[in-house]
């Protein structure tokens, strides 16, 4: 019987830095085809402990995944000290994903991403942004705090050939001129700008901060949107990623089995 | 088969038990008790007969020989982790019937949740059979078993009952432990506590929107101040199955080190905390909360069986703000029924 909670060791390919506190990951990796877009992984380093981190990306052909990684806690920090060639632990992948094939095919995809909550929904832009016909169409908003915090600047000039991205920052833009391309606000002041017009064939996507996802959904289903049709990716604490530690649990929900992404029906029950 | 058997008698058969199995009991350790001058009584490793405490309750659960306090899963080095060894001799416990009820809601979480499987619970709890202790009529003060079915267990359960007080009986089940016991026939059967001093109704909580009223009842508040979040209640429960993973090297200066998990407690400071700082459920009530429904609505709702809480009263037992669970319980049966009916009438 396999040891679920033992990790393999695997080998830093790139090591990219988006921002100060944010770097990109890519680590050669051989159980992709298990991978749906929006799973995580858990991340050992001996001495220091596991983290569970979102897959921002995989590729099969190349035997990669990619992992965006903010220096926030005592496994990012140690992270951050890492080279390519040099080793670290992982098993996974762990939780459900998005559920692109059962419900995003052929509709109108909305993705809204906050902060660091653009890892779990990048590589699922990706992969509709490089087969469009996948989706009827997919209009991405994505909010930071500032300009020095934007992620992924070389995948949004991919995106916004093909797709509406509004890009939006918190706080107000140096000299109250925003660069060109970019919007100020909360992500909840752009709603207005996306298609909703067809509301039985729209599917939306929001990953960020607690707070921002519910204000996001709440505003989303007084719009018209029905329940069915949000989703959320949660964050908690874990130890296992597996059910056993129970770190993640919210009532009968565990985040680590039953999510991370949940349908907004579901996900808005989950508050603690 | 059922006999009566000396004190002697009984001596001699705990030997030949003890070639087959390693046993565990509740054991009595002098004045290590968490106040001064007073004993304790947990499970350990007993080597006669003489030492099981058959007349008290064991002040910790069952569960540490599962679920240790710490527990090494892995030895790491450079490149590799390894799995730590589980001794493959079988054990035997000596336990009550809600302990057995409680290792069935370990087994829920450790070898069903999710359909993954904890390898070092399973190597443990393959290699375990039970012995079945009798309960005072009533249980002891602070039990509620009968109110939480898990005073009852099946007779394939176990491999032989007991009653170890002035006389000793045992019931066997196990056909293979006819030769190791010797006395003379009687009719025995562990008898079941059929109520106990104190009973607890269960809330029925009818469908989801009550379920989310539960969260906002003033009733939680009323524990901000009075629970202290020490744990006490949640290491001595006996279904608690939290743990949080860590990681030790033996030298600061070496690569080589264990994983070990340690007992976690929903009460405690930093059980939610995630890197960037954000957590969940600051207060004692809502931590209470979180707890409470657990043992006696979650668990359940999840695996479809048995509420997870089974009675023992060891969390009331421990609590140093003297914080009954099975009066919260009772509590919150009232303002659930009062939430049902404000659901039913709109």
């Amino acid at each position: 019987m396999d040891n679920i909670l033992e990790p393999k060791p695997y080998k830093i390919l790139i090591v990219k830095k988006l921002t100060a506190i944010e770097w990109l990951f890519r680590v050669e990796f051989d159980e992709i085809e298990k991978i749906n877009y929006g799973q995580f992984i858990q991340i050992s380093i001996p001495k220091i402990g596991e983290a569970p981190i979102s897959i921002t990306e995989f590729n099969a052909e190349e035997g990669w995944i990619e992992f965006l990684i903010r220096k926030v806690g005592l496994v990012t920090n140690v992270l951050f000290e890492l080279k390519p060639g040099d080793e670290i632990f992982m098993r996974g992948p762990y939780g459900n994903g998005f559920p692109f094939d059962e419900n995003y095919r052929n509709k109108n995809l909305i993705v809204v991403a906050g902060g660091s909550g653009c890892g779990p929904v990048r590589s699922m832009i990706n992969a509709v942004n490089n087969n469009f016909e996948s989706v009827k169409n997919m209009e991405v908003i994505l909010g930071f705090k500032n300009e020095e915090c934007i992620l992924f600047e070389d995948d949004i000039s991919s995106w916004e050939k093909k797709s509406n991205i509004i890009t939006t920052v918190d706080e107000m833009c140096k000299d109250g001129n925003c660069s060109l391309g970019l919007s100020s606000g909360l992500v909840t002041e752009h709603f207005s700008k996306l298609d909703l017009s067809d509301l039985s064939n729209v599917e939306i996507v929001i990953v960020g901060p607690p707070k921002m996802m519910e204000f996001s959904a709440k505003e989303f289903v007084k719009m018209g949107v029905p329940e069915e049709q949000i989703w959320l990716s949660f964050e908690r604490k874990m130890s296992c990623a597996v059910g056993k530690c129970g770190h993640c649990r919210v009532d009968e929900t565990y985040v680590c089995l039953d999510g991370p992404v949940f349908n907004y029906t579901k996900g808005k029950y989950l508050i603690d | 088969m059922s006999l009566k058997l000396t004190k002697k008698s009984f001596s001699n058969s705990f030997d030949k038990l003890k070639e087959i199995y390693t046993i565990y009991a509740p054991k009595r350790s002098p004045k290590q008790g968490r106040f001064c001058d007073t004993d304790i009584i947990k499970y350990d490793v007993i080597n006669s007969s003489d030492e099981i405490v058959f007349n008290e309750k064991s002040n910790y659960a069952a569960k540490e020989v599962l679920s240790p306090i710490t527990e090494t899963l892995f030895y790491f080095t450079d490149n590799e982790y390894r799995a730590k060894k589980i001794a493959k001799k079988p054990i035997l416990m000596f336990v009550r019937a809600c302990d057995i009820n409680a290792i069935k809601r370990f087994d829920d979480i450790y070898l069903k949740n999710g359909g993954f499987v904890d390898s070092f619970y399973a190597g443990i709890r393959e290699n375990i059979s039970f012995a079945l202790m009798e309960c005072p009529s009533k249980g002891w003060d602070t039990c509620f078993c009968a109110s939480m079915k898990s005073n009852i267990v099946n007779d394939d359960e176990y491999i032989f009952g007991i009653q170890l007080g002035e006389e000793i009986k045992v019931d066997i089940k196990d056909p293979s432990l006819t030769e190791i016991f010797d006395g003379s026939q009687i009719t025995y059967h562990v008898p079941v506590v059929e109520e106990n001093l104190i009973s607890v109704k269960i809330p029925m909580i009818s469908n989801k929107d009550v379920q989310a009223k539960v969260k906002d009842l003033d009733l939680w508040k009323e524990y901000d101040k009075r629970c202290i979040k020490c744990g006490s209640c949640t290491i001595a429960c006996s279904t608690c199955t939290c743990y949080t993973s860590y990681d030790m090297s033996y030298t600061p200066d070496s690569n080589a080190g264990e994983r070990r998990r340690i007992n976690a407690s929903c009460h405690i400071d930093g059980y939610t905390d995630m890197a960037g700082g954000h957590s969940f459920r600051p207060s004692a009530g809502e931590r209470l909360r979180f707890k409470t429904m657990h043992k006696i609505h979650d668990h359940a709702k999840r695996f479809g069986g048995e509420h997870m809480c089974v009675g023992c009263g060891r969390c009331s037992d421990h609590c140093p703000a003297f914080i009954s669970f099975s009066t919260l319980v009772n509590k919150l049966s009232v303002e659930v029924d009062k939430l049902n009916e404000e659901d039913i009438n709109g």
